[in-house]
């Protein structure tokens, strides 16, 4: 079943003593809009979680593999049975030459999508011969910008142990090295995604692909611990659902509708607590249905 | 022709160089191409074709610089093939083998004002401009659109707003005069469709305000 409706949806998080995004140009350092002093969490950051929440929620099966992984799980070379996917069969019973005007790149996109969660929801680029040969997603996010300033704090760290016998013997058996760790005191984070109806039929998105998005925007972070993270949370989750495949109203004034304020605005933010989250429910334009998934 | 007018804006935009997007720089603004990708966000039919005319800028040109992990491989379709026909083979790109970190120097808080009119490729009873011309008024009048309009790369995506009568617009001040802003690309032309070819025009600012010669004129190169 293809998705009949377009979605918009505002997505709240926060971090607490952690690096949400670090930035490779800085060292590694929070993101920060250098103008703004607004901290930046990269749309890419996003979906990595999504694809990390997605593959440990399946178990990397078919059809909900993820295509671009980090390689946590270390020796998972088996082999893999791609058949076992909804309408696998069909698509494998033709035979290709038999097939009348079938592309075949057009086809290999198809299986993709069928089997990789991931590919249909975000899209992917395969090399073919063809310039065009690439899928795109129906699922679109932008960059999260923190609501406030952030500040990036800087610590130094120490380690009781060195890496290599040369260096032990610089520090006579001393053995202590130094290392830099750099987190956000807090930052309430917003993000704007959209779901395009028509962009997945072309993929075969579905409702329940959908339903799994909004379940791994709301648990992503709970599965995304390190030492450099901090505490990171979904603080809201609120979906704009439209009645047709095209949309009933911009989705910059349904955006507008989700303000998070200081409540004290002279105060520094350092807990969820310190911020109203205001929701303007009234008179949404014909059509628009609001969903809060996580409040 | 009716021209359609549509004002967008966005907090970032990357249109990118083609001589440097490896790291990506953006020109100064927004090409035709990526115009009238915004309008076919909208609206498109093959039926169709978009022509861009004129582009106001309505904020000053500002930069900002971010450098990302991004992956450099690609999906290989020799490879689905073969994992197609057997049933089994090993598919995944892991992103610890293909990193790269790409900058890229984009441009921040831009707002523009399309101009554009369409073209009927396929005049027929069915096929009429006005029934084009109506649907598109529609759509963007509400905020419909088939997918989220973009400023050069979907993570950019942008506000989009039809303005119908003529309001007054205001040019920031720094964007008062005349300014060269080079060779710009074009648009690709999808002629040959497996092998498309960049056509490129010299674009001139004037009081914010650039005017896109059409696709098939003199000043549009190959």
């Amino acid at each position: 079943m293809s998705l009949q409706h377009r979605y918009d949806f505002v997505l709240l998080f926060d971090v607490k003593d952690g690096n949400p995004n670090g930035d490779p140009d800085a060292g590694n350092l929070p993101r920060v809009d250098a103008e703004t002093g607004q901290g930046l969490v990269t749309d890419v950051s996003l979906k990595r979680k999504v694809r990390n929440f997605i593959g440990l929620l399946k178990e990397e099966q078919p059809p909900y593999e993820i295509y671009v992984k980090e390689k946590a799980i270390l020796n998972k070379q088996h082999e893999r049975a791609y058949q076992a996917i909804p309408g696998g069969t069909e698509l494998l019973a033709g035979d290709d030459k038999k097939r009348k005007g079938g592309d075949k790149v057009e086809e290999a996109r198809q299986w993709m999508c069928h089997n990789f969660y991931d590919v249909r929801t975000f899209g992917a680029v395969m090399s073919t011969g063809v310039n065009c040969g690439q899928v795109r997603g129906p699922v679109q996010m932008t960059f999260a910008r923190s609501v406030d300033p952030v500040i990036a704090s800087e610590h130094s760290i120490t380690r009781m142990a060195v890496a290599t016998e040369k260096e032990a013997e610089k520090q006579d058996g001393d053995n202590r090295t130094m290392g830099r760790k750099f987190t956000v005191p807090y930052g309430l984070y917003v993000a704007h995604g959209f779901v395009s109806a028509h962009l997945a039929d072309q993929t075969g998105f579905s409702d329940s692909d959908l339903e799994l998005l909004w379940q791994a925007l709301s648990n992503m972070f709970e599965h995304d611990r390190s030492a450099a993270r901090g505490e990171m949370a979904t603080r809201g989750l609120y979906v704009f659902k439209h009645d047709s495949k095209l949309g009933n109203a911009p989705a910059y004034s349904l955006f507008e509708r989700v303000k998070a304020e200081l409540k004290d605005k002279d105060s520094v933010p350092r807990s969820f607590s310190d911020y109203t989250v205001t929701v303007d429910a009234d008179n949404l334009p014909n059509g628009v249905e609001l969903l809060t998934l996580v409040d | 022709m009716q021209t359609f007018c549509l004002e967008v804006s966005g907090d970032f935009a990357c249109f990118t160089r083609p001589e440097m997007k490896v790291e990506r720089v953006s020109y100064d603004v927004i090409t035709p191409s990526a115009a009238r990708a915004v309008f076919e966000a909208i609206l498109w039919k093959p039926a169709i074709r978009w022509q861009v005319r004129r582009i106001e800028v309505l904020k000053p040109i500002r930069w900002i610089n971010l450098r990302r992990n991004e992956v450099g491989g690609v999906v290989p379709a020799g490879a689905v093939k073969s994992a197609m026909k057997h049933g089994k083979g090993q598919l995944s790109l892991y992103v610890e083998e293909e990193r790269q970190q790409r900058a890229g120097l984009f441009l921040r808080d831009v707002r523009y004002r399309l101009h554009a009119d369409f073209e009927m490729l396929d005049n027929n009873s069915a096929n009429n401009p006005v029934k084009f011309a109506e649907m598109f008024k529609r759509r963007a009048s509400k905020g419909q659109c088939f997918n989220q309009p973009y400023l050069g790369t979907r993570e950019f995506s942008c506000d989009f707003r039809l303005v119908e009568d003529a309001e007054n617009i205001e040019i920031p001040a720094e964007l008062q005069g005349r300014r060269e802003l080079g060779w710009m690309l074009y648009d690709m032309d999808f002629t040959d469709a497996n092998n498309p070819m960049p056509r490129f025009f010299q674009a001139s600012m004037d009081d914010g305000v650039i005017q896109v010669p059409a696709w098939d004129s003199e000043e549009v190169r190959g």
